[in-house]
């Protein structure tokens, strides 16, 4: 009989020096994800979580799971390919803004063509901070942070739109230094049932002196006037219900988008679209290959005790026999 | 006339159904106990631009196609007038009859080169600049010559209201089938039951067919008598049943034997056969009453069919990727990361002409070097090279063991020419494979650590958990790494698990037996030696009985595991080779490079083809005579200009 087995933050805490700098927002986002799995009560084992490149890659470092550092940019393919394999796996992806929507562009749109139960959190903080802050697809155009020795004249991606326009099903904003709404975030996002995008505003100390704490503070304007707001809270509502029509889905994208373009002074968190009309991916795989469910590849016997192949070919060798 | 073979060429454009006319043919022929081998030309274009196959037919086992043909069936003037030339002076063309009076300046796609080469060859006759001069030229030097009224027979089937013009249209590939064989005199139900396995699942279809099949036979034999054409198959020789299938194929059949879990692609030539072969037939029942085989992904890039496939590996399932040049070369990053991390991974990749776009539907063995050296840092992987069917399935199925025993990507290296051909071959042996998942990692009862995944061992070896296994949580990166996983740039922690990596390869070179290395073919003790890989085996190996019905004796030593290298192994068999060749269907000899770095051994010859197109047997042969008359170049470049 399976026994009842519950977790703390600590169970999936690893004992490692992490190398972020003091006050970088990785150690938020680090820390509602350990509360998330705590909440959720997922064995260790059964969580895998993947990185990208980056400071925002070293995520799986401090944590206790199956933690696997990927490429740089290809983070969705390789965690696409263990949720593949072995569907029971709850594989969280946790990456950068130049990781996903720079070097892993193609991934990141691709991505969201297969509606695959994925958690995908993207620190998104405008620099590239390991190389030493250059900007990053996230970062404005005409906009200069301190290391950069010119503007940029890049303009930036909004990738809440991108995410929308690509097919994620569930599209989220939190920040970095809300630890119980980022929680709450990443809860929803991993119990969603589909490809979730969670964009977490993430400031870099070191880089990024635009985008900082007291900047989302609004600490500029006088008196001080928070920039982000959340979007529950004002009763927007995400949902595409699941036997939602073709319009009723256009107009949910169409309000998440709206809402993506907000920024400047008021900056919505929480959650954008919650899109529960789309199949997922696995059950499509699924009605395509009906035994997927019960033995996916991690899972399907290949070998007897001696090690001969249980595949039977005789059906497909029929078929090219002749004579 | 009856010979032991004949070589049978058939051309026409992309699009008008070569390939069904060469299963038809190709049925028809093993049916009756004949061996086939159709070797594929063709560009990469939808349709419209020349293609033609070699369909050589023989009593005995095929290894290689022939340049001589005996049989010519054009189904447009280009065919006519850049295959003309290598008919055998016995031969026979069979052409449309609206092809026998066309301009070469109205053939559209025929190269200016060899619109110039065909145009000096008729002024010197003084004939016209047109198809009707190149029939000339033939019929004189003795080849018969047949016209065929497609668009008359065509006419004809459509009369029936049943049949539409469209539908009558796409039979001029069985009537081309049928006037061939009616002209050399091949009964009918041959043609026949190949028309029926053709097309079991569309009885319409095979009722105009059959019909087309009558009337092409009805035709020559008022037209031309049954059996007009002097030359006729040989014997079939009555065995077991074969089977019909091309390299693709025989990796993919390898693959499922081997329990594949999973592929990843992106559409590429010429490997996306096999992926498209695995989504089309993939779903194999297992023995135990459950349903297997893998799951075949299309993914966004090559990048990401790699960073999947080893997503898929790290939970235990057999993974693998298929490729060709091109996307090998995006795939650099995601090898280096395998074998950082020590995935195994399989990655199928299928040569075709290089560099850059090159030449995607042509064959080359042009990376060698790179599927050695792929990726930057110095990390361990294996590469094998199948040079015939049967190795093509074996060395599939055996690319997993490999890969999961010493826990390396390893690269199975073909090519276009090896994979398009189609062949009857004797059924795989399925009974011979094996399958060895390595070594796994269990959990010890009251174990307090974690899993140590790049555990140090004397092998190199570390037991493997599977992601999703309690107990077994570890880091993976592709930063250098504690036996944890856990990133670290100690010095003495570098050198211990870049050691720790090597020693796998050496391991493997260690323990591999020399057979699953390479294999020798041809008199063992004879100083005449070749050094190939590859599908250069089947060219050589035609070569060889050539040679020897010549009194020549030659060896051929055929390298299976290109790396790692068989130094030792290939040493003790060259101490007495006098002369040494190494023949490669590439430019700069890249296995003789290779040989002379791994084992001090330079080639006396190095013979090489790089127009694309394949060696064969009979120009082989010619080369090695003098190779053996002591008449030969160092470096001997094959070519032929009308392939």
């Amino acid at each position: 009989m399976a026994i009842e087995q519950s977790f703390t933050e600590k169970d999936y805490k690893s004992e490692y020096s992490v190398d972020w700098c003091p006050g970088c927002g990785d150690f938020g986002i680090q820390r509602a994800l350990e509360s998330a799995l705590a909440v959720l009560g997922l064995p260790p084992h059964r969580v895998a979580v993947f990185g990208g490149i980056g400071c925002s890659g070293k995520t799986p470092y401090n944590l206790a799971v199956y933690g696997v550092h990927t490429l740089h940019g290809r983070l969705l393919p390789f965690a696409s390919g263990a949720k593949l394999a072995n569907p029971e796996l709850t594989v969280i992806a946790a990456g950068g803004d130049g990781d996903g929507l720079g070097i892993g562009a193609g991934h990141f749109v691709n991505s969201g063509r297969r509606n695959l139960d994925l958690t995908y959190i993207l620190f998104n903080n405008g620099v590239y901070g390991l190389t030493k802050g250059q900007p990053s697809p996230t970062l404005g155009l005409g906009e200069q942070t301190k290391s950069m020795h010119q503007k940029n004249l890049h303009e930036s991606v909004n990738p809440l739109i991108l995410a929308a326009a690509s097919g994620y099903t569930w599209i989220g904003r939190g920040y970095a230094y809300d630890k119980h709404h980022l929680e709450e975030l990443i809860i929803q996002a991993i119990e969603h049932p589909g490809l979730s995008y969670l964009d977490v505003l993430q400031p870099c100390p070191r880089y990024n002196d635009l985008q900082t704490r007291d900047w989302y503070a609004g600490k500029d304007s006088e008196p001080p006037q928070n920039r982000l707001y959340s979007l529950q809270e004002e009763g927007y509502d995400p949902l595409i219900s699941e036997n939602a029509g073709e319009d009723q889905i256009k107009a949910g994208i169409a309000r998440c988008m709206e809402k993506a373009c907000q920024w400047g002074d008021r900056i919505p968190t929480g959650v954008f679209l919650r899109n529960l009309a789309r199949p997922r991916y696995l059950d499509l795989i699924a009605e395509q290959i009906p035994a997927y469910s019960s033995t996916p590849p991690a899972n399907y016997p290949i070998a007897d005790a001696e090690g001969r192949s249980l595949a039977d070919l005789s059906g497909i060798l029929s078929k090219l026999t002749v004579g | 006339m009856k010979r032991s073979d004949i070589n049978w060429r058939i051309g026409g454009p992309q699009g008008s159904g070569i390939d069904r006319i060469v299963v038809l043919l190709a049925r028809a022929c093993a049916l009756n106990g004949l061996e086939v081998y159709a070797r594929r030309e063709y560009h990469s274009n939808i349709m419209g631009r020349h293609s033609y196959v070699d369909l050589r037919i023989s009593s005995d086992p095929v290894t290689s196609h022939a340049e001589t043909v005996d049989l010519l069936v054009a189904f447009e003037a280009e065919t006519l007038c850049r295959h003309a030339w290598s008919l055998s002076p016995s031969g026979c063309l069979i052409h449309g009859a609206d092809d026998a009076e066309l301009s070469l300046e109205r053939i559209t796609y025929l190269d200016q080169r060899v619109k110039e080469d065909v145009q000096a060859r008729l002024d010197e006759q003084g004939l016209q600049a047109s198809t009707a001069g190149v029939l000339e030229i033939i019929r004189h030097s003795g080849v018969q010559t047949f016209a065929i009224p497609y668009k008359r027979l065509i006419k004809m089937l459509a009369q029936d209201p049943d049949v539409s013009r469209r539908e009558a249209e796409l039979t001029r590939n069985t009537l081309a089938a049928a006037a061939s064989c009616a002209l050399l005199g091949y009964p009918q139900n041959h043609l026949l039951s190949a028309l029926e396995q053709t097309f079991a699942d569309r009885p319409h279809v095979l009722a105009i067919n059959r019909r087309a099949l009558g009337l092409a036979y009805e035709f020559v034999a008022g037209e031309f008598g049954q059996g007009a054409c002097k030359m006729r198959l040989p014997a079939g020789k009555v065995g077991e049943p074969r089977l019909l299938l091309n390299g693709t194929q025989s990796v993919a059949l390898g693959k499922l034997a081997a329990g594949m879990g999973f592929q990843s692609y992106y559409p590429i030539s010429p490997a996306s056969d096999e992926s498209t072969f695995l989504e089309e037939h993939g779903r194999v029942p297992l023995k135990n009453g459950e349903e297997g085989g893998p799951l075949t992904v299309q993914t966004e890039d090559e990048l990401a069919a790699i960073a999947m496939a080893c997503g898929v590996a790290l939970t235990g399932a057999r993974s693998a990727t298929a490729t060709s040049g091109p996307g090998f070369s995006l795939m650099a990053e995601g090898l280096g990361w395998a074998g950082m991390n020590e995935v195994p991974v399989v990655v199928t990749l299928y040569q075709r002409g290089g560099p850059s776009t090159g030449m995607p539907t042509r064959t080359e063995q042009g990376e060698l070097q790179f599927a050695i050296h792929a990726g930057h840092g110095e990390f361990p992987r294996m590469v094998l090279a199948s040079g015939d069917l049967n190795e093509c399935f074996h060395d599939a199925a055996q690319a997993f063991n490999y890969a999961e025993r010493y826990q390396v990507p390893v690269i199975h290296l073909l090519d276009k020419a090896l994979t398009s051909t189609v062949q009857t071959v004797p059924s795989f042996d399925l009974k011979s494979v094996r399958i060895e998942r390595g070594e796994r990692y269990r959990v010890e009862e009251d174990q307090d650590v974690r899993c140590p995944r790049f555990a140090i061992t004397e092998s190199g070896v570390s037991p493997r958990p599977f992601l999703g296994q309690p107990g077994g949580e570890h880091w993976l990166t592709g930063v250098e790494h504690t036996v944890e996983g856990r990133v670290n740039e100690d010095p003495l922690i570098r050198e211990q698990m870049m050691d720790k990596r090597a020693r796998k390869l050496e391991w493997a070179a260690h323990e591999i037996p020399a057979e699953e290395k390479l294999r020798i073919y041809g008199a063992p003790e004879t100083p005449l030696t070749i050094v190939s890989w590859g599908s250069n085996k089947g060219a050589v190996l035609d070569a060889l009985v050539r040679l020897k019905s010549d009194g020549i004796n030659a060896r051929l030593v055929q390298l299976r595991i290109l790396w790692p290298f068989p130094a030792t192994e290939l040493s003790g068999l060259l101490v007495e080779a006098a002369p040494l060749v190494v023949i490669e269907s590439n430019q700069s000899g890249q296995l003789a490079a290779l040989m002379r770095e791994q084992t001090g051994y330079t080639c006396d010859h190095l013979i090489v083809k790089y127009s694309g197109r394949p060696f064969s047997g009979e120009a082989l042969h010619k080369v090695l005579r003098s190779v053996h008359d002591g008449t030969a170049q160092q470096r001997i470049v094959v070519s032929n200009p009308y392939e």
